[in-house]
């Protein structure tokens, strides 16, 4: 029977689409688990790190390193974390559309604005956008390395030094739960101090060799271990949003499918209906 | 009871020792420290070698860090070890890398031709539920 030839051919390719994005799902599911898995493991290191910044911004050195101190603010800079890939959601373009509306208010403030983009999608997007892009990383699978970012950290980093940039701010989305994602942007330089330490008293490290060197080595690794951080939550948030984008894909593919079964067979009851009617027609006419 | 000191060992990746020892040896930048409780506050960089943390009752236990940072408290030691391999022309090369990475994307007008992509399947999808609606209305569903 030829009826409802496209509307099958139809249902087929949806069905496909549901296979797809039915894998899909599972498989963000699976990689989510690892990816906080990561999450957690790396929270020991950002939490110690963090102490010890602490401690050090109530130390009373004699050396004030630049990564401290507060100055006059005429170009600030972004470093932005998205993901490589596309079907999350939208993920990526609520963290973009947060970023641009604080560029705006910005760029009226008459402050420029340099950019280090961590992923494809930051990537595209910004080329597109037109910004100053100092500093590009992507590519970093869903087990990203500390390695891979030291590069784009040291960019700004430099920029920082150099007194291109006077505010360093980290663009990531943080991860709240699954089914919530939330874009934040942090600033990282200069660092702020935090309050909470009993540490009072008027004291300093011994530090060797020279307090210059050794901080540093140390703040530098604290902004590094700050967006290896971000990196690995924004993994986390990128499955996580994967997963929930692609249950809903699956979902509506099965309403379509839905819908089309019903066509079809409406369809091919119309056509049975009335080929009996031409049967009986053409018999009584006999 | 012997005094101890609280030693923390973490690395970028996951924390990998924490726990009271009566000292704790590390290879610093400028030769062998061997850290007492009580010790004065030390911000120090790690040489790659072997930090060593002797616990109670004689045992030993000792980790390999390819570098870091090791902070002294009184009654605190925190060893921040580096999972990366990195040097200062090692950062450098890092650091012309990305760069070049962002000057190549600028070169080579990827955007133009990803939007254009962008846009073809957009067009494609847009044709798609439109060709979905006609079907519906055709056949008299909802």
């Amino acid at each position: 029977m030829a009826v409802g030839k496209e509307i099958r051919v139809k249902i087929k390719s949806v069905q496909n689409t549901q296979k797809i994005t039915r894998a899909m799902e599972m498989v963000a599911a699976s990689k989510m688990r690892k990816a906080q898995e990561r999450m957690a493991a790396s929270r020991p290191y950002a939490q110690k790190m963090r102490n010890v910044i602490g401690h050090l911004a109530n130390a009373h050195p004699e050396y004030k390193h630049p990564y401290l101190v507060e100055r006059p603010v005429k170009r600030v800079g972004y470093i932005i974390i998205s993901s490589d890939r596309g079907l999350c959601g939208g993920l990526n373009s609520n963290l973009f559309r947060r970023l641009v509306a604080e560029m705006r208010q910005n760029r009226n403030d008459g402050i420029q604005i340099s950019l280090c983009t961590i992923g494809n999608k930051a990537a595209g997007f910004f080329a597109r956008m037109g910004g100053e892009v100092l500093g590009q990383a992507h590519h970093l699978g869903d087990a990203p390395k500390l390695e891979d970012l030291i590069g784009v950290v040291k960019v700004m980093l430099d920029a920082y030094d150099e007194g291109k940039i006077d505010r360093l701010y980290l663009v990531y989305n943080e991860f709240v739960n699954t089914m919530t994602q939330k874009p934040t942007i942090q600033q990282m330089l200069p660092i702020q101090a935090s309050d909470d330490q009993q540490l009072k008293h008027h004291w300093d490290y011994l530090y060797e060799p020279e307090a210059k060197d050794v901080m540093t080595a140390l703040l530098t690794r604290f902004i590094e271990s700050q967006v290896y951080q971000g990196v690995v939550e924004n993994a986390a948030c990128e499955q996580a949003a994967r997963m929930v984008a692609m249950k809903a894909a699956s979902d509506n593919a099965g309403n379509l499918i839905g819908d089309l079964k019903l066509m079809y067979n409406k369809a091919r009851q119309a056509a049975i209906t009335q080929e009996i009617a031409e049967i009986v027609g053409g018999a009584s006419a006999l | 009871m012997a005094i101890t000191v609280h030693v923390d060992i973490v690395s970028a990746r996951e924390a990998v020792f924490s726990g009271p020892a009566e000292m704790v040896i590390a290879s610093v930048v400028l030769g062998e420290i061997g850290i007492l409780p009580r010790h004065t506050p030390l911000l120090t960089q790690l040489r790659p070698g072997e930090v060593r943390v002797k616990l109670a009752e004689g045992q030993e236990e000792s980790f390999y860090v390819s570098g870091g940072i090791l902070e002294v408290q009184p009654h605190v030691v925190t060893v921040l070890a580096d999972t990366a391999m990195r040097a200062r022309d090692l950062d450098e090369a890092k650091a012309l890398a990305a760069k070049g990475r962002a000057e190549q994307m600028l070169r080579d007008k990827i955007s133009a031709l990803e939007y254009a992509q962008a846009v073809a399947e957009l067009a494609e999808a847009v044709a798609q539920l439109q060709t979905i609606n006609k079907l519906r209305q055709k056949s008299g569903v909802r």
